[in-house]
């Protein structure tokens, strides 16, 4: 197993002093390269894990450590540095007024040197493929347009984890599929862990290790694939099951004995055709 | 309510440089109490579909009829109010259009514009709370402080307290969680059955347009790309995908096996396990050979 | 519907204008501003309009967005105009109509200022025609930054300058939306008395505030989580640089201001 990049150790956190707690007793480890999706209804606690991890936020108990460094207030500097944020909300993080001045924003908040501004400028929009709007202003771009620029702006400093906060919540589908593709291609390509946030079972499917949050509570670890399998229980704490899941468990019951938990379609479709030719 | 748009052309900023035809020449019809899915990419029109709905937009060329209202170029309702009275709209995220310090204050908001007296107000509040799933505790308390999806819900009740016989959507559910999406859709749907509305409902979902229309519209950059009930629409993979619309899982997912197997499983709208026991069939079948 | 949005009145373009350096534009502008008071004839005013009529040429705007600019103070060109032949009592009498006696003084000194006022603003709107308010910003915060020693905020009053810039455009959008959905619960914003039409301003204002407050909130953490910690230690991508156009340029306006003291002490 590669080396362990995040670690949370017993955290809990609440935003007031008597108010409830919105995480409790969470702890779980992130690894290099590891491509790990946290799920959860709305108010589980799956954002406040975010903002934990890039020192937004402070836990009342318990710590946090990334890349061998506690976050607290001497840290965040450096934490910010390893730790790359995209949020929900396209609008609201464009800071720049064209896309090269967001991307360079973060890059010039570090004294980053100009010519190499311009060379990771470039590097990173063709990695999101938006290198052909360098100078447009964000009003003219569409929601997915401006998340991948957002995420360009966390890759041009270069950080170790990059984190999607529900960044495909508010987008359209075509919008969420160009994400979903880009951060796949994103994290093949480059070594980067990943930690995606969202309410959406789809789109856990590409992910190495599924954590599914409920109440503040860390309720399941596991593969994608052994998540699927709870859908009774998916249900009960808010969450949708895919099509592929109840799908697997009606031929079960019709009878269809399948092998495995299919992920998607196409396993489906596999197996399926193998029962179909044994005979 | 019925609703005619005959030959509809929308123009933006028309005889300026930025003059934008948003909708072209469009025409169709929606029968009384009928449930109508509008689906189409960022851009097709949508928004500026329903702007004709409840007269915010006019347009620029052809005629729209709803009820006993007209509107064209030269033809507007001499009291647009009484229009939009009947025509309740729930915008993409309703929240942001709170602003009252209390929740009840502002689902009173819309009634009192439309001139409907206090003590009917206060009867709507109390049928609307539940409607929409929430509790009367909430009625005193400022919107500002509820949930992303109590705020969400407050906004809803605010449309619905005005008793409109047609409710147009769009898409109510964006940003929500699964188990709210489907709580919100399950309460319109009821709604729609239960007072016989005429439903719009502008989505992305393509699940939601096959579950809950009887009618789906396809728009395709302004212009009406197709229009029948669902299952005539989803069966329509390829010219569906020439637009880059996807069609609902459950079909693609037929579609593949027919590719694979050679063998079609016709889709009626039949539930999941319904195919399951299709697919058991034709895999049997294989066995028993 | 977006596209169309322009924010303040710049024309893209590529003229020799339009590439100055914003801080040459700024500064000419800030001594054309000053010498338009020392023209006092003929052959001075002409120079003065020679010079800001080649300006706008060579910036290629169209003149119809240039008149566009203008709107607003054409009134008060010709208020002053009309005021300085009303009042002004020198030299011989030209016309007399029912009570009024109009002077030759009067018209010329009436022209005159009708023409420095079209000059000043001449020049100055070729300025925002010309340069992107983004540019304009980098400008003042270039040219305010001895300033800094002095404790003036320069950096932050910069990047709050580009980041309202920035919102301008969505925030429109925002009131376009939140007054749609009004409209739909009954607000009339456009008939009625002006009580009602104020009142109906508060449905629009909160909202818009509290999207306003979030928004802030939310760009504030966005901006923190990519390592913003103030002016301090931070490098730019946007970079002016004064080119030989633009000493050319001040070389140029340096012979126009010459010329006019000439002219001027030659009257």
């Amino acid at each position: 197993m590669s080396k362990k990049l995040v670690e949370f150790r017993n955290v809990s956190f609440r935003y007031d002093e008597d108010g409830p707690w919105v995480l409790k007793n969470c702890s779980f480890e992130i690894y290099e390269n590891e491509w790990v999706a946290i799920i959860g209804h709305n108010g589980s606690g799956k954002s406040t894990i975010a903002k934990l991890l890039n020192g937004l936020l402070f836990p009342q108990e318990g710590e946090i450590v990334i890349g061998g460094q506690q976050v607290n207030e001497e840290s965040i500097w450096s934490i910010r540095k390893e730790v790359g944020m995209v949020f929900q909300n396209p609008d609201n993080q464009f800071v720049g007024a064209t896309v090269q001045d967001d991307v360079a924003f973060g890059m010039e908040n570090r004294g980053v040197q100009r010519d190499e501004m311009q060379k990771r400028i470039t590097e990173t929009l063709s990695a999101v493929r938006m290198q052909d709007y360098r100078l447009t202003e964000p009003h003219r771009l569409s929601g997915g347009q401006k998340q991948r620029v957002a995420i360009a702006s966390v890759l041009a400093i270069s950080p170790k984890v990059l984190i999607l906060d529900e960044a495909t919540a508010m987008l359209d589908p075509s919008g969420r599929k160009e994400i979903m593709d880009t951060v796949g291609e994103i994290q093949e390509s480059s070594g980067l862990s990943l930690i995606t946030i969202t309410h959406d079972l789809q789109e856990v499917v590409q992910a190495d290790r599924v954590i599914v949050m409920n109440n503040g509570n860390k309720w399941r670890e596991a593969s994608p694939r052994e998540i699927f399998l709870e859908k009774d229980a998916l249900r009960t704490i808010g969450l949708d099951v895919p099509f592929v899941a109840i799908l697997a468990e009606e031929l079960k019951h019709a009878g269809v004995s399948l092998k495995s938990t299919p992920l998607n379609q196409e396993e489906l479709l596999e197996d399926l055709w193998i029962l179909h030719s044994r005979t | 309510m019925d609703i005619t748009f005959k030959n509809v052309t929308y123009i933006y900023q028309p005889n300026t440089p930025f003059s934008h035809k948003a909708i072209e020449d469009l025409s169709f019809q929606v029968e009384s109490g009928t449930f109508m899915a509008i689906i189409g990419h960022t851009g097709s029109g949508k928004s500026t579909l329903i702007q004709h709905l409840n007269g915010l937009s006019v347009p620029t060329d052809g005629e729209v009829v709803i009820g006993e209202y007209r509107l064209s170029k030269h033809d507007k309702p001499r009291d647009m109010k009484e229009l939009r009275s009947r025509v309740g709209v729930v915008f993409q995220y309703p929240e942001h259009q709170l602003f009252e310090e209390t929740v009840a204050k502002d689902i009173a908001f819309g009634p009192q514009n439309f001139g409907v007296n206090e003590a009917e107000i206060g009867q709507r509040i109390k049928e609307i709370i539940p409607a929409v799933g929430l509790n009367e505790t909430v009625l005193e308390r400022s919107p500002f402080d509820l949930s992303g999806g109590q705020m969400r819900r407050v906004a809803i009740a605010g449309v619905l307290a005005v008793k409109p016989d047609v409710l147009v959507l769009d898409e109510p559910t964006a940003g929500l969680d699964p188990r709210g999406q489907k709580e919100i859709m399950d309460m319109f749907y009821k709604l729609h059955k239960e007072q016989g509305l005429t439903t719009i409902l502008v989505t992305h979902s393509m699940e939601d347009a096959l579950k809950y229309a009887d009618q789906v519209l396809i728009l395709n950059k302004g212009t009406k790309f197709m229009e029948g009930t669902p299952l005539e629409v989803f069966n329509e993979k390829d010219a569906l995908q020439s637009v880059q619309l996807d069609v609902p899982e459950i079909v693609q997912f037929l579609n593949r096996f027919e590719e694979k197997f050679g063998q079609t499983i016709p889709f009626q709208k039949q539930s999941i396990k319904e195919i399951a026991q299709s697919i058991q069939q034709i895999i049997e079948g294989a066995e028993s050979r | 519907m977006n596209n169309s949005l322009i924010i303040g009145q710049y024309v893209p373009g590529n003229s020799l204008v339009h590439r100055l350096d914003p801080r040459t534009k700024i500064t000419i502008i800030f001594f054309f501003v000053f010498i338009v008071f020392f023209a006092n004839n003929i052959a001075s005013y002409s120079l003065l309009t020679v010079f800001a009529l080649t300006c706008m040429f060579t910036s290629k705007v169209p003149i119809r967005f240039i008149i566009k600019g203008l709107t607003p103070v054409w009134f008060l060109i010709i208020f002053t105009f009309i005021l300085h032949l009303f009042v002004t009592r020198e030299g011989t009498v030209i016309l007399e109509f029912w009570i009024f006696e109009f002077y030759s003084g009067g018209l010329i000194q009436g022209i005159a200022i009708a023409l420095r006022f079209f000059l000043l603003i001449l020049v100055t709107s070729l300025l925002t025609l010309t340069t992107t308010p983004i540019e304009i910003t980098d400008a003042i915060e270039d040219m305010l930054h001895p300033l800094k020693r002095f404790k003036f905020p320069v950096h932050e009053l910069a990047l709050m300058m580009s980041i309202s810039l920035r919102f301008i455009p969505t925030l429109m959008q925002e009131t376009d939306k939140i007054s749609r959905a009004q409209a739909s619960r009954g607000v009339d914003f456009k008939t009625g008395p002006i009580k009602e039409r104020i009142k109906a301003v508060v449905p629009l204002l909160v909202p818009l505030f509290v999207s306003a407050f979030k928004r802030a909130e939310e760009l504030a953490m966005a901006m923190e989580a990519r390592g913003y910690q103030g002016g301090e230690g931070r490098s730019k991508l946007r970079e002016l640089k004064i080119e030989k156009r633009d000493i050319f340029i001040f070389i140029l306006f340096a012979i126009v201001v010459a010329a006019l003291l000439l002219i001027r002490s030659y009257s």
